[in-house]
């Protein structure tokens, strides 16, 4: 290979590196902020974190949490049900707070990588999820303290404060 | 008269709900579950705490195929912090350990409710749960 091809290649894969880490590091993206901002209702709070960690709104769109809702009694094979009222005031909640009605750049970008005639329940089968999740192996996943992809407070401790930024992520072993 | 007579009923009425609605403390909801079992049965004899342990204890095998009990999630120890199934910490059941255990009849029921159906199938009655309480009471 011709010495200028070589140092155009290594100008080129340096620049593509540089633009892929900026695009998943740090900076404002389309408006709202890079994280999901903080959202509360004492509902949700109760009801939605005695089994598993509490799940911000702004990780699935507003048919993926109204299908949720509606499918309490069979919660990934538990009863969950609520009574009407708890059930549908968080059901507002969810939905007014999902990712397609918030505009930070996580919900914007976990909405975009859901297929519009797919209504996914869980946020690990989201491509955004599973793109960032490409190099963490099925093992590491199962690991006792872990349990399942769907702890995310096990390796970002501030998930459950909507804090998923690459600083705060440590993998237990 | 008459009048402060129906209001009398009526606030004797209001407080007689509002204690079956919110039993401040584990001992009065036990009370509760003791003339409630009186009602349901002319021979209840009372709740026993050894009941109450093997109750919690005593697995069983579930339709799913797999071996639960109370234990399973709640360790054989009440005052040990337990794990869901998806690795959330829970709180020790015993109320010497964990004082706002049994003090929100709501919630309370909910949970009987949610994991009776889950461990055993079915609704517990309230002999098992007012010997579960005992035995959680009883341990200090």
């Amino acid at each position: 290979m011709k010495k200028w091809m070589q140092l155009l290649v290594l100008i080129t894969s340096i620049s593509a590196t540089t633009a892929l880490l900026a695009s998943g590091g740090m900076g404002e993206g389309e408006g709202g902020g890079s994280q999901m901002p903080l959202v509360t209702n004492a509902k949700w709070k109760a009801e939605c974190a005695s089994c598993h960690m509490l799940y911000h709104p702004g990780l699935l769109p507003e048919r993926s949490w109204n299908k949720m809702m509606a499918g309490l009694d069979k919660h990934f094979g538990e009863n969950a049900s609520l009574d009407a009222a708890t059930r549908d005031e968080i059901g507002r909640f969810l939905a007014l707070n999902s990712a397609d009605k918030q505009i930070n750049r996580r919900s914007n970008r976990i909405n975009l990588s859901i297929a519009a005639n797919l209504t996914p329940l869980r946020i690990s089968e989201t491509r955004y999820f599973t793109s960032k999740h490409d190099e963490i192996s099925a093992d590491t996943f199962k690991r006792k303290s872990i349990g399942s992809a769907a702890n995310c407070v096990a390796c970002h401790k501030g998930a459950e404060k909507s804090d998923f930024s690459e600083s705060q992520i440590k993998i237990p072993r | 008269m008459r009048n402060s007579l129906i209001r009398h009923t009526c606030v004797a009425w209001a407080l007689l709900f509002s204690i079956n609605a919110f039993a401040a403390t584990p001992q009065e909801l036990l009370k509760q579950y003791e003339s409630q079992a009186k009602q349901e049965d002319a021979k209840f004899t009372g709740f026993s705490a050894d009941k109450g342990a093997s109750f919690f204890k005593e697995e069983r095998m579930h339709s799913k195929g797999k071996k639960v009990s109370c234990v399973t999630c709640h360790t054989a120890d009440p005052r040990n912090q337990g794990k869901t199934r998806a690795n959330k910490v829970i709180e020790p059941m015993a109320p010497s350990i964990n004082p706002q255990r049994f003090t929100d009849v709501a919630k309370v029921e909910k949970w009987f409710g949610r994991n009776c159906n889950d461990v055993l199938e079915r609704t517990c009655t309230v002999q098992e749960k007012g010997d579960y309480l005992q035995f959680l009471l009883s341990v200090k």
